[in-house]
């Protein structure tokens, strides 16, 4: 038995009986990755051995019976999380040899609650992109088929999780890069209330729309990661001072009764029709579960593309004006002077993605075109926020596809920017409206990828989410499958 | 044509980035066909809708002014690609 397998909950009671020692479940996670990472490669940064020091440290408080929510669980950080003493290269090469003074807060949480951490997860460069191809350290396979990409930006998270790298995982969303990845590797994954999770020393990317959140093997240990990372804190002046429930206690309900609202802009052409087959299969298991299914619009649904890509990359344009070769990160050699080696640096330091990205929020917040695109998109966005609003009025929760098609071929949309930003459609829209997203295995294509159905609710609603998508997880009757490495 | 090569040119001056004559083509085209695409927001009215810069809405936030330890000196140099004599190094910035 490969305790690489097991899921947070199985292991805190085998842990808990004594049955299996926190330093048996981490040399099983590196035995797995020794295996398969070669093939997958879901990590930039392997952490083998603290994270055999702080299994037995978790092994010694779980003797002292002093063991708290992860105690000795491996888990996995994309590279965007700054981790004291350990490289974070935010997949860019601008940040290759950065080692930041101090942890993020939800590194810091999870120390806290006795996690082992396993590395530092591969992503898209800067958080930039929806396939993992962008990053400056190789390109992350899709454990299902490693033809295919994994999704992105978190694709090196949700490969980590369905390749049983570790036992779960922390993402980070603007757009969809929790979700969206964790819907083509076939894992759960949760991109809470902007303002639920603190995001100091998250390396930034659009600050109004990033928030962090867990990939996990199924939805108990969704709600077990939102336990131990949620909350205010002083370091985040835009994390919210809202009571955090006990999350673990919204599974195993029942959902009879419920409003699901099914938005008919989400149900349009260019959808897989085996991606919309699975959706509907989703729509019969929960009204077999006593739930009510209705019709419902969010009529500014086909702008949310074009607002996300003109108010993310202003944002990043601003965020990524740090880089310049002065204070941390890579620094080009060759510059005559100071302006010559601030452009030489960011050049030779960022990616192609990047730097469309910076160009496209630097044009957007130009003199004379800042009307035009910013202003325009921030009154649209208020719009997408009145269509969610109104929705809510008349449903517990939304029910959507996570995205349109499963994982696509590596290489198919890299030097098409406009076609990989349309992969993300289904997505976006929660975070410009700052609520939260799930999204949940739902079955797979015939030729055996893995199909991801979201749920989305209102601002704190997290709860809700997780109690839909653990009702649906257990009383789902699609076939449980492993990806083959 | 909604961005022309020339302008291409001076964004990324303003952005602190150069691209060959090469990479200033493609993305020319790259960027009008997104830009083309954005076009699409010019058939919604927002003539009276008041922008949204947050996704939820705080009051401001205040904290007590208490003196807390700062990042050290040499602990804020460790990253610098030039850091000595407790001075980030960069070059000439004067002619």
């Amino acid at each position: 038995m490969e305790f690489s397998r097991l899921t947070i909950h199985e292991l805190q009671k085998k842990l808990r009986a004594g049955e299996l020692t926190s330093v048996e479940i981490t040399e099983s996670v590196y035995r797995r990755i020794a295996s398969v990472e070669e093939k997958v490669h879901s990590y930039i940064t392997l952490m083998e051995e603290t994270a055999i020091g702080q299994a037995r440290e978790a092994d010694r408080l779980i003797r002292e019976e002093s063991a708290c929510e992860l105690t000795g669980i491996p888990i996995a950080l994309k590279d965007i999380l700054c981790t004291e003493g350990v490289r974070t290269t935010c997949g860019s090469r601008i940040l290759e040899n950065f080692m930041p003074p101090y942890d993020a807060t939800v590194v810091r949480k999870l120390k806290d609650a006795g996690a082992v951490f396993v590395g530092k997860t591969n992503m898209d460069e800067f958080a930039m992109g929806s396939s993992t191809e962008t990053s400056w350290f190789g390109i992350t396979k899709n454990p299902w088929n490693l033809e295919r990409i994994p999704g992105g930006s978190s694709g090196g998270s949700a490969a980590a999780v369905a390749a049983d790298e570790c036992i779960a995982s922390l993402g980070t969303d603007t757009g969809g890069s929790i979700r969206q990845p964790a819907a083509l590797c076939g894992v759960v994954g949760m991109k809470p209330t902007y303002g639920r999770v603190s995001r100091f020393g998250m390396v930034a990317f659009a600050s109004s729309l990033d928030q962090i959140g867990p990939i996990t093997k199924d939805v108990e240990d969704c709600a077990i990661m939102m336990n131990v990372i949620s909350g205010h804190d002083t370091g985040d002046s835009t994390s919210v001072p809202t009571e955090v429930p006990d999350y673990r206690g919204f599974i195993s309900r029942d959902i009879e009764g419920w409003t699901i609202g099914i938005p008919e802009e989400y149900f349009v052409d260019g959808i897989d029709p085996e991606i919309e087959a699975a959706a509907d299969e989703t729509i019969k298991t929960l009204e077999g579960l006593g739930a009510r299914c209705t019709r419902i619009s969010l009529p500014h649904t086909e702008y949310c593309v074009a607002v996300y890509y003109i108010i993310a990359p202003s944002e990043a344009g601003s965020n990524l004006a740090r880089y310049d070769g002065v204070r941390y990160g890579f620094r080009a050699t060759d510059g005559e002077n100071l302006l010559d080696m601030y452009k030489k640096t960011r050049s030779a330091g960022f990616g192609a993605e990047v730097k469309r990205r910076i160009m496209l929020g630097t044009y957007s917040l130009s003199s004379g075109y800042y009307d035009a695109y910013y202003k325009k998109a921030s009154q649209v966005r208020a719009l997408i926020k009145d269509d969610f609003d109104n929705a809510f009025k008349k449903c517990d929760v939304i029910l959507t596809p996570t995205t349109p098609t499963p994982a696509f071929r590596i290489g198919e949309k890299v030097d098409d920017p406009l076609q990989m930003y349309l992969s993300d459609i289904f997505t976006l829209s929660t975070n410009l409206a700052g609520i939260p997203g799930i999204s949940v295995p739902c079955g797979y294509t015939k030729s055996g990828l893995p199909v991801g159905v979201q749920f989305m609710a209102n601002h704190f609603e997290e709860g809700k989410l997780l109690q839909i998508a653990s009702a649906y997880e257990k009383n789902s009757t699609i076939e449980r499958r492993r990806p083959d490495l | 044509m909604k961005i022309t090569k020339k302008e291409v040119g001076y964004i990324a001056h303003l952005a602190r980035l150069d691209f060959s004559e090469d990479e200033k083509g493609k993305l020319t085209s790259q960027l009008n066909t997104i830009l083309m695409y954005m076009d699409m927001l010019n058939r919604v009215d927002t003539a009276r809708i008041q922008p949204a810069t947050h996704a939820v809405s705080l009051d401001n936030v205040f904290r007590d002014d208490i003196e807390k330890k700062s990042t050290g000196v040499e602990i804020a140099l460790a990253n610098a690609p030039d850091g000595t004599m407790g001075l980030f190094g960069v070059p000439r910035v004067i002619d």
